[in-house]
């Protein structure tokens, strides 16, 4: 028994050597949002990998989650895929904590159902009304006789409430919606579900070779019924605001960000980050009103 | 002098055990009043009457927040209430089968096997869902996906077998030999014997076993989380998805900012959630022993 | 009137559907083992044992998780087993029978059925808000500790109860004090049993996810934990979100397969270990 222990413990202390050392600092804790998580886990670890002694760790859970995080000083940064409520404004401020945002990407909104089902475009209103409940076949939105099975998010992510306010109107989900714990379960399920729709971020719909998913279709959208409909995998039309449901990516500190997380700030909205995040599926921060809002950040 | 040491020793000693048992038992017992205490101020807010009849649970919801647990219960008695329709009969007939049809060394082998099935970890059982049984079902039945209460009905069943199994096998071989004997030497065959004389000697023993099983399916939380869809609503049939109370809080937990309604509602269900399981294992547990000190 | 031909054709049949059942489950288990096995097997390499993940988890191994569970269920172990142990001994052997004690038992014994996910929340509200101890292993730790406290002094106590009276009121006929008894004629032969019981407890901790989920569990950490406040990655929780939150869930699925295997390594392995301890201790009373 006792030689067992000993030969665990000694090889334990053996492959701790292996891994990379932990550096004097304390380490940068990253909370949040799941559309998000993937990216900024991979942009951790490109940073890690080009700046020596950095160390970040990155954890889901959901935009409400990182939220929270902040707010309860459980972490560093907070990602979010919406913008936070006045009321968790408030609850931050009451604490002690004043979050500070930066946009570090942007979403195309993307709304996906399995490549059987014949349609091609839907406005916003539609896809409001089958996600409210307010119909419950295929049918009333021109599409087959079948019906529809909704998947989405839950509570706790930031996509639920932005799907919430701008696509919702601010009503409550149908109750019969399948709440799925991250993008990718979405996009499973409706792969294998052949009345189902869904919503995920942009970044979740290409595979390794950079095609959309087999099996998947995403939706044109349109602002108006007879309107032009646009593909979220379109820049241009997010960036102009053509497509209806883009949204901008956040991360926020609590106060002026410390010395090592304004570095990895800055690196993520720098062109090394930027190109990440585009070789990763979302669309760049840009020149416009994003960066210069960072840039005031910062200071 | 020496003797005076040892005493004091002992005493010493005696005082420690002591403690450690008192710990213990405030520990355990904290657990309870911990969740009362946080689960109360929720209903500063929340009417009880709400909380436990109404269908809704939407406390984020920019319309009215509500926190209603009856769908919740609901699903846990659904895919509980399908467990049990499984893995009763079956459980049954393999204790059945090991204590009066298997080979003593055949039974030998099996006992620990159909432990196996119990050490399996939940996420595990929940992932064989996710990847296995939930599109195999839903090739059965038509659907578009496996993420139901039949899913979660029948991993729940897996989990609950091997505790029904077990308790049941050790009641019907308590059965006193005399009361089998006498009725083979009656003239009725080991099947009838099993069935007529064995098994209603053993009820208490099975029911304990039904009663342990259920209480470890209500309890179960990341099977059903992963596989059965997490839908809010109120489930009207078995191939709807459903949400269970341990996942209703498993999902929002983290989310939650602290002491919050929201916060103090997900502890009152948890409350809800220890009274019922904690019920279900006492029953079970008083009638296993009385049985057993009947038997004796 | 049944006929012995009917009677005998009555129990074939019953006892075909017995042994049907037991078919039933030994396939059901049959498929999960060869199922994992299969699929998990081809992701298992010495590389997947002892690297981190990689490439945003889609690549590497699951070394910080396996280390993580190693650590978590150490810390349970120490809270658990000595103060289960000795609170079994004060219940069984110090403490007056009287119905105060057979509540408590009976307490203690229900207490173990109760959700995890309730000890979650009595984690979170103990360990990680009151004590302020954040998010870390040592709050996961504690509250798996707590979870497995009524398993081992349960176990603790039927081991203790396997040991006749005699051996305790020989000892104490020949002038030992309660301790001397004890510690000579009760524990030496109660001990394995306790501790067979208490690896099944942690085997059980090693594999549970929902007390872990929000005191400490990590969804990517650079860096195994260093100290007590660290958070840390798991085998469970790995699998969990390695299934359902990772954004390429269907690439990483041989990845979540071997996650799964070797979950299932350790704690059918820590399994089989209780019952070959309890194997060789019977051989050794008997």
């Amino acid at each position: 028994m006792k030689k067992i222990a000993t030969i665990a413990l000694a090889a334990l202390a053996l492959f701790g050597g292996l891994l990379p050392a932990a550096p004097a600092r304390k380490m940068i804790q990253i909370k949040g949002s799941d559309t998000m998580v993937n990216l900024v886990q991979i942009l951790a670890e490109e940073y890690m990998g080009r700046t020596p002694g950095a160390a970040i760790a990155v954890s889901g859970g959901g935009s409400g989650t990182g939220i929270t995080g902040l707010i309860n000083q459980t972490c560093d940064l907070a990602n979010s895929s919406r913008e936070w409520k006045s009321k968790e404004i408030d609850q931050a401020w009451e604490k002690g904590v004043s979050p500070r945002f930066f946009v570090v990407a942007v979403d195309g909104l993307s709304i996906v159902v399995n490549e059987k089902n014949p349609l091609e475009k839907l406005t916003v209103a539609q896809v409001g009304a089958l996600y409210r409940g307010d119909v419950k076949s295929w049918k009333a939105v021109g599409g087959p006789d079948q019906a529809v099975s909704l998947y989405g998010r839950q509570s706790n992510s930031g996509t639920y409430v932005f799907m919430q306010e701008f696509v919702l109107g601010n009503k409550n989900f149908s109750a019969d919606m399948k709440e799925m714990n991250g993008n990718a379960q979405i996009i499973e399920g409706i792969i294998q579900d052949e009345g189902a729709v869904g919503y995920v971020g942009v970044g979740y719909l290409h595979d390794q070779t950079g095609r959309i998913r087999k099996g998947l279709k995403v939706l044109e959208i349109s602002k108006e019924p007879g309107g032009p409909g646009f593909l979220p995998t379109d820049k241009a039309a997010v960036d102009s605001g053509a497509y209806p449901i883009s949204r901008p990516l956040y991360m926020a500190t609590n106060g002026k960000p410390k010395a090592d997380v304004a570095r990895f700030l800055a690196w993520i909205v720098g062109p090394e980050g930027q190109a990440i995040v585009e070789r990763e599926g979302f669309f760049t921060v840009g020149e416009g009103p994003y960066k210069a809002a960072n840039d005031k950040s910062f200071k | 002098m020496k003797k005076k040491r040892r005493d004091l020793e002992e005493a010493a000693i005696r005082a420690f055990f002591s403690a450690c048992g008192v710990l213990a038992v405030l520990a355990l017992a904290g657990i309870f009043l911990t969740l009362l205490v946080t689960a109360v101020p929720a209903f500063r807010e929340i009417k009880p009457a709400e909380f436990l009849l109404s269908k809704t649970w939407d406390p984020t919801s920019p319309e009215k927040a509500e926190y209603g647990i009856l769908s919740m219960v609901m699903s846990t008695l659904m895919v509980t209430g399908g467990a049990m329709l499984l893995a009763v009969p079956i459980g049954i007939a393999v204790a059945a089968y090991l204590s009066d049809v298997a080979h003593w060394r055949v039974r030998e082998i099996l006992k620990p096997v159909v432990e196996i099935l119990a050490g399996i970890p939940s996420v595990v059982i929940g992932f064989l869902g996710l990847v296995l049984v939930g599109p195999a079902l839903a090739k059965v039945f038509h659907t578009g996906n496996g993420l139901n209460a039949v899913n979660g009905s029948v991993l729940l069943a897996i989990m609950a077998l091997p505790t029904i199994i077990s308790i049941s096998e050790d009641s019907l071989n308590a059965v006193p030999r005399a009361i089998s004997e006498a009725s083979l030497a009656l003239g009725g065959s080991r099947w009838q014997t099993l069935l007529r004389v064995k098994l209603p000697a053993g009820l208490s023993g099975v029911i304990a076993a039904t009663m342990l099983g259920m209480g470890r399916a209500i309890g179960e939380t990341m099977t059903v989380l992963m596989a059965t869809g997490n839908a809010r609503a109120f489930p009207h049939g078995l191939l709807d998805s459903v949400r269970t109370m341990t996942s209703g809080i498993a999902i929002e937990l983290g989310e939650v900012p602290y002491y919050t309604t929201h916060y103090y509602a997900l502890f009152a269900i948890g409350l809800v959630l220890f009274v019922i399981t904690f019920a279900v294992n006492l029953v079970a547990d008083v009638v296993l022993r009385r049985y057993q000190e009947r038997e004796q | 009137m049944k006929t012995a031909a009917r009677k005998g054709l009555v129990q074939a049949l019953g006892f075909l559907g017995l042994r049907a059942a037991m078919g039933l489950v030994l396939a059901v288990l049959a498929l999960f083992l060869y199922d994992i096995g299969r699929k998990g097997g081809g992701a298992i390499s010495w590389e997947f044992l002892s690297q981190a993940p990689r490439r945003g988890m889609t690549e590497g191994g699951i070394f910080p998780a396996i280390v993580g569970t190693f650590l978590v269920t150490l810390i349970t172990a120490v809270l658990a087993v000595p103060l289960g142990m000795s609170a079994a001994i004060y219940l069984h052997e110090y403490a007056a029978p009287s119905r105060l004690t057979r509540l408590l038992r009976l307490s203690i014994r229900n207490l173990s059925g109760v959700p995890s996910i309730v000890y979650g929340l009595f984690g979170v509200i103990l360990f990680v808000n009151l004590m302020r101890l954040g998010t870390s292993i040592l709050a996961a730790g504690l509250t798996l500790g707590l979870m497995t406290l009524p398993w081992t002094i349960t176990a603790s106590e039927e081991a203790l109860k396997t040991i006749p009276l005699s051996y305790r009121e020989g000892a104490m006929a020949l002038g030992a004090t309660k301790w001397q008894t004890i510690r000579t004629n009760v524990l030496p032969y109660a001990v394995p049993g306790m501790l067979t019981g208490t690896v099944l407890g942690l085997a059980r901790a090693a594999g549970e996810t929902a007390p872990i989920l929000f005191t400490g569990a990590a969804f990517y950490l650079p860096f195994l934990p260093k100290s007590l406040s660290d958070q840390f990655m798991a085998l469970p929780y790995h699998l969990y979100i390695m299934a359902t939150q990772h954004h390429a869930i269907q690439q990483v699925r041989p990845l979540a397969y071997g996650t799964a295997l070797v979950l299932i390594a350790l704690v059918l392995g820590l399994n089989m270990g209780a019952v070959v301890l309890r194997y060789r201790l019977r051989r050794k009373q008997r």
